[in-house]
């Protein structure tokens, strides 16, 4: 049965990605705060980036140790995936242990053990490459998706294999900047909501003050800028390529059931009824989505009534509200991050405690839209693993029973639970410790 | 083209069960004979300090083997489902014991995780062994029963074992006397591994014993060797065939034979580093050996129904195979940088250097 396959798919890769996008985003921040020290010389910037360190340590393990099952599972769960289309994505994926993970591996430890050995500039170094080893991964799996949303460069071969025609069109891909650069931001939006959360902890917890004021401005500023550049432009230019290459999943997602004559409404909020195909409690702005898409108050936008069961995605409402959660968080975000960099501007943001409250118990927010981010763009690619060529069906081991996928789905949900609270013991203890208290 | 891709795949994985070869060698000799709190730390240290870096070698073999032989990928992975997952999910232990061990401070919290990264270690080595062992025992292409294929002809699938433990069944597990002894035989090549490793890189206070646990072990591996190539010949008459029309492959096994040997002079040989250098040989030469022993071939069909997967049968196309080895030549040379830089600024002794986190 596919289901299991499906479910350890997603469970595995959603509780992957709870680290990656941490990683990357930190580590930007990391490159800053140890740029900042090489420039001014105050070490409390130095403190921040070793303090954030320790956080990417343990972050950059879990990721490991819970991605290297993602690419095994292509083979194990995937067969049929991975021989037909094997050609096309390796290319990809092989790029990304090649020039990402063996540039990050090398200078992580360098980064971690070296400070003494090396001197402020190397360090620096090191932690760039670090940055630029954890984002060229993000690259690469981006480019990997891409072409499962967007499969250009290919050709099938009378077995039904796909095989590679045109190299750089991997790269060229028009889905493939759009989403990059959007999921990048994402993860920089992550990473933000984190360091200013662990700052405004510490300003209300009175401790660390010094750091926790570092923290929170340079969280909120990190998170202000990310989050405005997530829903404008990237969130947009991915919507419109939604729209134009996959314009069913942009009707599902949407919300759209009917195809109105002229202009088509943004949906706010409602619940799917599959049954009655409408939306019920429906609060809706005319007109507002033909714009958005097309700057044209009146361009129809065609919605699902125009399709075949067959090609709309099979899980529409979890799609719905998906999309719906992510965009709803985004623009949340952008309101907090604007109110507390105003607070900011006036220098009294650590004296406001409703909003440090609130910045501190956000955190888990910016990973729910991530998640339902990538959400968006897997169940709108359904029933396809390749879109419009390969059915999800096609994809799956012809020789794995579902009791076997049964059994390894329960082993790794026993697994992660255990790798979860450990994760949270061992932050909470780097939290709890702070960083090196500043000698006056 | 497709030679060259296997090649640079063997290598990778060669140079991964190297290099992660210390590292759950070292799991095995932490597991037996550290028991010292000083040494306990110090050799977890010799195997925590690159886990991540040597890793990545099986991460870029596995991407490598999806690129160029997406057909042996799919077949394979999905054959061993089982042992594959298990592997898994002893990496995750293994790595979190090392990782985890030092941050706190807690003789019941580093005896947990000091266990965890010796018996997953220890479990590990054995499921690699026993890994190689069905690759060049081979297996039941398509499933094949009563003349009929049940599945796709380059398809199968393997329980972990099957009640006989015989290899010569018409089905045979996973697991069985013959994959065992080659397991038993990575365990004790990759103890004997670990602890030139250890010798080489800590101070600790039993790399005097070693020497004598390394003389032990060797004398066993090599009974073992003798004895599963007696195995091997009853259950594949013809398995070093291979040998005798491609003499040049011999070499292979010359090599594994040297690193035998060569070790029995452990307790003369002063320098640790050509200690180490010889269980490098082992390790190589027992991969390239097995593998010489099939070539071309890459998982041999026990069934008269089905042909075996080469690097032929199951490759990508060449303009697939070419692109991607213009970036590899690239990669490559980027990666010579790192170690070299790597190895610059971290060399010598690791007991004094302080672990970060």
């Amino acid at each position: 049965m596919i289901f299991y396959d499906r479910l350890q798919f997603a469970f595995t890769i959603t509780f992957h990605y709870i680290f990656p996008q941490l990683t990357m985003g930190l580590s930007l921040m990391i490159v800053y705060f140890k740029w900042k020290f090489l420039r001014t010389k105050i070490q409390k910037y130095n403190d921040a980036a070793l303090f954030f360190m320790k956080i990417f340590a343990i972050n950059f393990t879990m990721g490991v140790v819970t991605g290297i099952p993602m690419e095994f599972q292509f083979g194990t769960n995937w067969a049929k995936f991975s021989e037909l289309t094997g050609g096309i994505i390796g290319q990809t994926l092989a790029m990304e242990g090649m020039f990402s993970f063996f540039l990050e591996s090398s200078f992580l430890a360098l980064f971690i053990f070296g400070e003494k050995l090396m001197g402020q500039k190397l360090h620096f170094l090191t932690g760039f490459l670090v940055f630029l080893g954890s984002w060229a991964s993000g690259w690469f799996i981006l480019a990997t998706n891409a072409w499962m949303q967007h499969p250009v460069g290919y050709e099938i071969l009378d077995n039904g294999k796909f095989v590679l025609e045109n190299f750089s069109a991997l790269f060229t891909n028009p889905w493939l900047i759009p989403a990059f650069l959007h999921n990048q931001f994402a993860s920089v939006v992550t990473s933000a909501f984190v360091v200013a959360s662990i700052g405004a902890f510490y300003i209300l917890r009175n401790k660390n003050l010094e750091h926790g004021k570092l923290f929170l401005k340079t969280g909120v500023i990190f998170g202000l800028v990310s989050s405005l550049l997530v829903a404008f432009p990237t969130g947009d230019w991915n919507a419109k390529n939604v729209a134009k290459y996959q314009p069913a999943t942009f009707a599902a997602m949407e919300g759209i059931f009917e195809t109105e004559e002229a202009g088509a409404e943004i949906v706010l909020i409602g619940q799917p009824n599959m049954v009655e195909k409408k939306l019920d409690n429906k609060i809706a702005v005319p007109n507002i989505l033909s714009f958005l898409t097309y700057q044209d108050w009146n361009k129809q936008i065609v919605g699902m009534d125009q399709f075949k069961k067959e090609e709309l995605p099979d899980n529409i409402p979890a799609l719905y509200y998906s999309y719906h959660i992510m965009v709803g968080l985004g623009t949340i975000f952008i309101g907090i991050m604007l109110l507390a960099a105003f607070f900011l501007w006036k220098k009294r943001l650590h004296t406001i405690k409703p909003i440090l409250w609130t910045i501190m118990f956000l955190v888990p927010f910016p990973y729910i839209a991530n998640i339902t981010g990538w959400y968006v763009a897997e169940l709108g690619r359904q029933p396809y693993l390749v879109y419009g060529l390969l059915k999800t069906s096609e994809g799956v081991s012809p020789t794995v029973s579902s009791g076997n996928t049964l059994f390894t789905l329960l082993g790794f949900v026993g697994l992660y639970m255990l790798l979860g609270l450990l994760f949270l013991i061992l932050v909470g203890k780097t939290i709890h410790q702070g960083p090196k208290p500043i000698k006056h | 083209m497709e030679l060259f891709w296997y090649i640079i795949i063997a290598l990778v994985l060669t140079i991964f069960f190297i290099l992660d070869g210390y590292n759950f060698g070292t799991g095995i000799i932490h597991l037996f004979f550290a028991k010292k709190e000083k040494d306990k730390k110090v050799v977890a240290k010799a195997a925590g300090l690159f886990w991540d870096f040597n890793e990545v070698w099986l991460v870029a073999g596995g991407g490598m083997l999806f690129m160029a032989f997406p057909t042996f990928y799919a077949s394979v992975f999905s054959g061993f489902y089982l042992p594959l997952i298990i592997v898994l999910w002893l990496i995750v232990f293994r790595a979190i014991g090392l990782e985890f061990r030092s941050q706190f401070n807690n003789t019941m919290w580093t005896a947990i995780w000091d266990t965890s990264f010796g018996i997953s270690s220890l479990l590990l080595a054995l499921f690699f062994g026993i890994a190689l062992g069905n690759i060049v025992r081979g297996v039941n292409l398509g499933g094949v029963e009563n003349e009929i294929s049940l599945y796709e002809p380059h398809y199968f699938f393997l329980p972990l074992w099957d009640s006989s433990f015989s290899p010569l069944t018409e089905h045979p597990g996973v697991i069985d006397y013959f994959t065992i002894i080659i397991g038993i035989i990575a365990v004790v090549t990759l103890a004997i591994h670990g602890a030139t490793w250890i010798r080489l890189k800590t101070n600790a206070s039993i790399n005097k014993k070693l020497k004598n646990v390394i003389f032990n072990l060797n004398i066993v591996l090599l009974v073992l060797t003798i004895f599963s190539i007696v195995v091997w010949q009853i259950v594949n008459p013809n398995s070093l065939d291979n040998f005798a029309k491609r003499p040049y492959l011999i070499i292979f096994p010359i090599i594994y034979f040297t690193g035998l040997f060569g070790l029995f002079f452990i307790k003369k040989i002063k320098k640790d580093s050509y200690n180490f250098a010889l269980s490098t040989l082992l390790i190589i030469g027992g991969i390239t050996s097995s593998l010489a022993s099939i070539f071309p071939v890459i998982l041999p069909s026990t069934n008269s129904i089905n042909e075996s997967l080469t690097i032929y049968n199951t490759a990508t196309t060449d303009y697939g195979l070419s692109v991607a080895f213009n970036w590899v030549i690239i990669g490559v040379i980027l990666l010579v940088i790192y170690i070299i830089i790597q190895k610059r600024l971290l060399k010598g002794k690791i007991d004094k250097m302080d672990y970060g986190h």
